[in-house]
């Protein structure tokens, strides 16, 4: 990949659509379907957008000798695209930790960030994070971001629910220690403890270590229902689920979107999964998808020959967000088409009708459940906001004052 | 429960200590007879994991019958640790060798650079991500059930791989012709062959053994572990090597004692104190003995020569 910047003046027919994805290591099997679903909107759409040629670089955030994404890849890309006139959209990232790097920068430049991938919720909502999150993203003080996909506000809480409905008593939370892992693990843990669930224990671990035998074997002799990753494939997922098998705790296993890949799968031994792994995930899986979401699964499977990994359909997404911010914006005004990004109320997209509320996140709030059966990841069932927000089960002290 | 708890924490710790143990030696010989801490050792390990799991897919032993797997294990054990030992071998002859009477640091950074030319192999090999290694043994309990205790078909294979091969290293130091060349040459390389012994000879053989130890060690750790990346070298090595300090580098008992003591310790500061704190445990516990015995538990304290 050879690109002259800098010194070159703008072109005035050309937009460029970029996208900061982890292209090596093992993230690398969902993004190559991102990639593909953000080729196929601009396929789609001829390679044009109202006036302009649409031109797509696909850049890597990752080093094969890190074998996932670096701060340092990643700031080189947003400061790349920051510095191209041309660019008028930035697709990414994959990890939450990536966006941290990133938004700070684009944000100078009223650059539109759309990311396909990002669940952490400090990087939009107020209060819901670290202190001082989001502001320190947005040093201008004007916003850029928006994100196609559901927060983890969502997704760790009604993770929750889901297992109380399904009659687990006590948990053991484990997460990774990182933006998206502790996160998310953080939310399932308040929401197990709102509704009167036991919390067995809640630790981190260290996704260098090679294996977690001792951890297990604690983890075993508090006798949970439910074992609870938040966490990726990236850190020790799959290994995690190995040594669960080996220290033969029975429990069942949940994790989050982040382990929502095939490698996970692999990396774990199907076996170690089968029946006993569930997955939640925001959105509704390929197979499920209708209306516009459909076609695509269709198109996808014709060109490719195969189903669609369940993030490709979001890059399409954000893809299909880019496009139709700069057709409405008409020019190449990065503050314009940022804007008319956040501005979108009502979009007709592939993951049916929904716009960005004020902080940019998608309204779209449906989660699926879904199990590993026979190797495969497969749909098990929808979860619906209108659950999450009703009665906190077995909520003990909360007797009202007489 | 209490006590069946920390029972089965030591079996975690015992069996990983004795992995650790089997890396370690590795280091302790090589550094006991030319004084370089060879830190490519664990991603020499890496390597013989790359062919072991590339010799598993060739010939499809995943899937063989299981008084088959035995067999099959032994076969891997031996060309992994042949692999290995000679490729040990073969990098002292290129690499340290012409470096045998340069200053220490040459060596040693030496080392490191085999360590990432290997691990760039091991890239090009397995691919950035990490593999799963097939599970050739069932992770079923070997032990009667109403003893609480999990040890399963995994944690046999570590011990009945890893004691045999300790007690014949034992034997071979202590009561051959080699061992005693080998015990010769660590004590001082001039007069050993002074009196006769062909030291080149024996720093090659203590490479080959040491790998020979190490291409164990891949296949052990992969069936053990079952998960192999082609930066597992680097954690392997680190363990491995404070393992030799701990139990004082160049003490072939002393490494086997350093495994098992961090190996222990890994496993109770899991269960006690908490994952995370596990590697701050195991270094703090290396700075505080170094403090004391500067020598490690089972060195000799080695007076400067001038």
């Amino acid at each position: 990949m050879f690109v002259v910047t800098a010194c070159r003046p703008a072109d005035p027919d050309l937009v460029k659509i970029v996208s900061s994805l982890p292209r090596t290591g093992s993230a690398k099997h969902q993004s190559d379907t991102l990639v593909r679903g953000i080729r196929m909107a601009i396929e789609e759409a001829e390679g044009r957008v109202g006036p302009f040629r649409v031109e797509y670089l696909d850049l890597d955030d990752s080093t094969a000798a890190a074998g996932q994404w670096t701060s340092e890849a990643e700031a080189a890309n947003a400061r790349r695209a920051l510095q191209d006139p041309d660019v008028c959209a930035y697709i990414g990232t994959f990890n939450s930790g990536a966006a941290k790097v990133s938004m700070p920068i684009l944000n100078l430049g009223d650059l539109l960030m759309v990311s396909p991938a990002n669940t952490a919720v400090g990087l939009t909502k107020p209060g819901m994070g670290t202190p001082g999150e989001p502001e320190v993203y947005r040093p201008t003080g004007r916003r850029n971001y928006a994100r196609v996909v559901p927060a983890d506000d969502l997704q760790g809480p009604m993770a929750a629910d889901w297992a109380v409905r399904r009659g687990v008593k006590k948990v053991y939370i484990l997460d990774d220690n990182e933006v998206y892992g502790k996160g998310i693990a953080d939310l399932f843990d308040e929401r197990c403890r709102e509704l009167g669930v036991e919390v067995l224990g809640h630790d981190s671990i260290d996704a260098k270590a090679q294996e977690f035998k001792s951890l297990m074997a604690s983890v075993k002799a508090t006798k949970p229902d439910l074992v609870y990753f938040g966490g990726t494939t990236q850190s020790k997922g799959g290994q995690l689920a190995k040594d669960m098998t080996a220290a033969g705790v029975g429990a069942i296993l949940m994790v989050p979107d982040g382990c929502m890949e095939q490698v996970f799968i692999d990396s774990a031994g199907a076996a170690n999964l089968e029946g006993r792994c569930f997955v939640t995930f925001g959105g509704l899986p390929p197979a499920k998808l209708t209306g516009k979401g459909g076609e695509f699964v269709q198109r996808y499977r014709e060109k490719h020959g195969e189903l669609p990994e369940a993030y490709a359909v979001y890059g399409y997404e954000a893809a299909r967000v880019a496009l139709h911010a700069i057709a409405t914006a008409g020019s190449k005004d990065r503050r314009a088409i940022t804007d008319a990004a956040l501005g979108i109320r009502d979009f007709d997209g592939a993951l049916g009708h929904w716009g960005f509320d004020e902080n940019g996140d998608t309204t779209m709030r449906t989660l699926t459940v879904n199990i590993v059966r026979n190797g495969k990841f497969e749909f098990e069932e929808v979860l619906h906001e209108a659950d999450l927000v009703a009665e906190p089960a077995a909520s003990a002290g909360a007797t009202p004052a007489p | 429960m209490s006590a069946q708890f920390f029972l089965q924490q030591c079996l975690i710790g015992l069996t990983n200590g004795a992995l650790i143990a089997l890396v370690a030696l590795g280091y302790t010989m090589v550094y006991g007879i030319i004084g370089l801490i060879n830190f490519a050792h664990g991603d020499l390990i890496m390597l013989g994991a790359c062919l072991a799991l590339s010799i598993v897919g060739a010939l499809g032993l995943a899937a063989v019958d299981p008084a088959v797997t035995w067999v099959a294990i032994a076969g891997l054990v031996l060309v992994c640790g042949l692999a290995c030992g000679s490729l040990n071998v073969a990098v002292d002859r290129i690499v340290y060798k012409p470096l045998r009477n340069a200053p220490k640091l040459a060596p040693l950074v030496s080392a490191i650079g085999v360590s990432f030319i290997f691990m760039n192999i091991g890239l090009f090999w397995l691919g950035s991500a990490d593999r799963s290694f097939p599970e050739l043994l069932p992770s079923d309990n070997v032990l009667p059930d109403d003893w609480g205790l999990q040890f399963t078909q995994k944690d046999r294979l570590v011990v009945l791989i890893v004691v045999p091969l300790m007690v014949a290293l034992s034997i071979l130091v202590r009561w051959t012709k080699l061992g005693k060349a080998m015990r010769a040459v660590s004590q001082d390389p001039t007069a050993a062959a002074l009196v006769g012994v062909d030291v080149d000879r024996v720093i090659a053989a203590t490479f080959f053994i040491g790998g020979f130890l190490g291409g164990a060690a891949s296949v052990v750790y992969s069936l053990y572990i079952n998960t192999i990346g082609f930066q597992m070298g680097f954690q392997n090595g680190l363990y491995a090597f404070t393992a030799a300090v701990l139990g004082g580098i160049g003490s072939i008992p002393g490494a086997v004692l350093g495994g098992v003591v961090i190996g222990l310790v890994r496993a109770l500061a899991s269960a006690y104190v908490g994952e995370r704190w596990t590697g701050a445990i195991v270094f703090a516990i290396l700075i505080v003995i170094l403090v004391f015995r500067p020598e490690g538990l089972l060195g000799r304290r080695v007076r400067e020569k001038v």
